[in-house]
């Protein structure tokens, strides 16, 4: 079994409104799996489904091969997007609480939380109410208290809105080591560069349905275009252009450098691999950059809804 | 179970640590027994005045209704005009005058004159009447001849004793005693649902405004959340009314040592001592201690524990309901006319048809309505009820509990979905659907 967690044909209407439609997916085990998807594409209501907060209408979902029930909610740790803390409630003494709703015995969970308040530095706030704390050291603790009882399964939905850069950083850095500990964790977001960063493997949710899903490194393979982009020097750069553009498909190319040269995206499609372009462009002129071009996660993103919207 | 003690727990320490709780729960009894004081205290201040008057009674036979008691003092003056007598009583600031003008018994009644400086009071005014009510139809009477001694020896008492088939006593004092009984039992509740219920209503709104209602229920199920809830907040609620009472039974234990002369010697003691040694009333209190005797006691005592939880429990489950369905406070209030109607009603048919007949249709089926058996079965036990009634209707009472918790916790989870938009009671309906 490598796959920790899986929906079948989920659906999920409200009223009239189909939130989900027949959404599978498979979240391979210790993979960091992104959900993505434009705003109510039904990436909430899934998350929500898998934390059993809502019923699927048809549909079913497996985690370690077994029909959810009850009792996994304490292998599941949950941020929601939409978050908060008993606001008058010492930080303590509502970690605890928290801990021991997912299951932890009151000794275990206070010396997990000793051993986490330690790593952040945040042992001094132990007695302070959360209303006293900013927002964003507030999220410190619901991270806390969301990875606590070590589930086997980490589901993120927008970690790092709240959080400045210093403190998504070390977020971040949590996540790749909770990974490396063994867990799984999903990852709900808006922001691509994080997905780039973070994900092996994505599902891009649109109008309730999954329309993309794999490994972020096969889908990219899939994408790309066989384009790289150029950046040369010749004396004649007009007559060089004039060479290319009959012999390839181009456009101009956009990118930081410290010469004047002439910078081109040359896209081969099916004719020749990067070596022949290579061989070519050297015949022609000074090669100062040479780079495939491949599809970031957001161009991924955009055009994969784009194609599904036409 | 485990997480329902959690929640309990939580629910109960939050309440009890709350600021405004504990200072509710201290300063309470010190202001009702204060009030209670100060209203001992006016009541003393106003029975100090002695008042005096001054009693004018040209026809000589009159005045002798009037006795000087400690309250007020009767001036009976003579052989004076009606002027002198005003001018006399204004000098020594007499309370007023009474004038009785010189006229035969029949026709005196509608010349009697009250003077005074500010308009007497009125139960002055009403006892000084029926003074001389009597004492001219007294007077009357014996100018037509009647022996009065015959007339007082003919006044009759009727007090119609009541018995069962069955054998068992009782009477309209007992009937009484029963329908206070009831009603009080009916207000208790009243009042601990109203205060409570708000409370448990405002800790489940609490949950959605700080957002944490998402963490909490993909950790628990909403409907052990909101039992504990209103199992936590109402242990809350016990031990705020047991510290009222013995908070209030000590200040009222050291008021009584402290000002032990006021409280002891006030005038309402006296009346009750008074009654108390009077023949007739020794009857009647021999009669409400031999009602008490015949009132199902221990049925009493079991049925208002089981029908003031499960009554309290279903109306806190409404509350429950209301705040899984709202944002924030001020939404409630739709919601809230329709869960008092219920309540108000069950009282009025309590006391109302229970006079009329206490196992008539009418309270016989409101002793079922689960919204209205806690107080109406509860008035209608005092008069015997069978058991298997009591028991069909607290089974009617805890379904509709469970069915009204399942309700909120079904509105809790879609309600946590809806963010920022009021419900209209079609939404709701919807919900459950969902």
């Amino acid at each position: 079994m490598n796959t920790l967690l899986e929906t079948k044909d989920v659906s999920k209407y409200f009223g009239e409104f189909q939130a989900l439609n027949a959404v599978s997916i498979q979240v391979p085990k210790h993979s960091i799996f992104g959900l993505l998807g434009p705003n109510g594409a039904g990436k909430t209501t899934l998350i929500r489904i898998i934390n059993q907060i809502t019923m699927p209408d048809t549909g079913s979902v497996l985690l370690d091969g077994e029909a959810l029930q009850p009792h996994h909610v304490q292998y599941i740790g949950y941020l929601p997007e939409e978050r908060g803390l008993y606001k008058s409630m010492k930080v303590g003494e509502q970690a605890l609480y928290l801990a021991q709703l997912k299951g932890l015995s009151y000794s275990e969970a206070k010396k997990r939380l000793k051993y986490w308040f330690d790593k952040l530095e945040i042992g001094h706030w132990w007695d302070k109410k959360i209303e006293e704390l900013s927002k964003g050291m507030a999220q410190k603790i619901q991270f806390v208290v969301t990875v606590l009882h070590q589930p086997k399964l980490l589901i993120f939905d927008e970690p790092f809105s709240g959080f400045d850069p210093i403190n998504a950083n070390l977020i971040k850095d949590e996540i790749l080591q909770l990974r490396a500990e063994g867990a799984t964790v999903i990852f709900s977001t808006h922001r691509m560069e994080s997905v780039e960063e973070l994900c092996d493997h994505i599902a891009l949710i649109h109008e309730s349905k999954k329309i993309l899903d794999g490994k972020l490194n096969d889908i990219k393979r899939d994408y790309k275009t066989n384009s790289f982009e150029v950046g040369l020097l010749s004396d004649n750069m007009e007559a060089l252009q004039q060479t290319i553009e009959e012999k390839f498909k181009v456009s101009p190319a956009n990118f930081k450098s410290l010469h004047d040269d002439l910078k081109l995206n040359i896209s081969l499609g099916s004719q020749g691999t990067s070596n022949d372009l290579l061989g070519f462009l050297t015949s022609q002129a000074q090669v100062l950059h040479f780079k495939e071009l491949i599809p970031s996660a957001s161009d991924i993103f955009i055009q994969t809804i784009q194609n599904s919207n036409s | 179970m485990n997480h329902l003690r959690l929640i309990i727990k939580r629910e109960y320490l939050t309440k009890v640590r709350n600021k405004s709780f504990i200072l509710m729960t201290f300063l309470t009894p010190f202001i009702m027994i204060g009030l209670f004081l100060f209203v001992g205290y006016l009541s003393s201040v106003n029975n100090d005045t002695v008042r005096t008057i001054y009693v004018l009674d040209e026809t000589r036979y009159v005045s002798e209704a009037f006795k000087t008691n400690d309250y007020t003092i009767y001036n009976h003056l003579s052989e004076i005009d009606l002027e002198t007598a005003k001018t006399l009583a204004n000098q020594e600031n007499a309370y007023g005058l009474l004038h009785i003008p010189n006229m035969p018994i029949e026709s005196v009644s509608g010349l009697i004159k009250f003077y005074s400086e500010e308009s007497a009071s009125l139960s002055l005014i009403s006892s000084l009447e029926s003074k001389i009510e009597s004492k001219l139809s007294e007077l009357k009477l014996q100018s037509e001849g009647v022996n009065l001694a015959l007339i007082e020896a003919s006044k009759m008492v009727v007090n119609i004793n009541q018995e069962s088939f069955e054998g068992v006593k009782t009477s309209k004092v007992g009937s009484i005693m029963k329908l206070i009984f009831g009603g009080a039992a009916g207000y208790l509740l009243f009042m601990f649902i109203i205060i409570y219920g708000n409370m448990i209503m405002r800790s489940v709104i609490e949950e959605k405004t700080s957002r944490i209602i998402e963490v909490i229920i993909s950790s628990v199920k909403p409907i052990q959340l909101m039992l504990g809830k209103i199992i936590g907040t109402s242990l809350a609620g016990i031990t705020q009314v047991v510290t009222w009472i013995v908070l209030g039974a000590i200040l009222l234990f050291a008021a009584s040592a402290i000002f032990g002369v006021d409280l002891s010697q006030s005038s309402q003691q006296d009346m009750v001592n008074e009654a108390l040694s009077s023949p007739e009333s020794t009857d009647k209190i021999q009669m409400i201690i031999n009602e008490f005797n015949t009132l199902p006691i221990g049925n009493l005592i079991v049925a208002f524990i089981l029908f003031f939880i499960g009554g309290y429990l279903l109306y806190s489950s409404l509350y429950a309901a209301i705040g899984a369905a709202v944002d924030n406070e001020t939404d409630t209030q739709q919601f809230m006319i329709p869960i008092l109607i219920p309540l108000i009603l069950a009282i009025y048919v309590g006391v109302f048809t229970l006079i009329e007949d206490p196992h008539g249709t009418v309270s016989t089926v409101f002793s079922y309505i689960p919204f209205t058996s806690p107080v109406v079965m509860l008035m209608r036990i005092p008069f015997g009820v069978p058991l298997w009634q009591q028991i069909t209707s607290l089974i009617i009472l805890i379904l509709t509990f469970m069915f009204i918790l399942w309700f909120a916790a079904k509105i809790y989870r879609v309600g946590i979905l809806m963010y920022g938009k009021k419900p209209t009671y079609k939404e709701l309906f919807k919900w459950l659907k969902y």
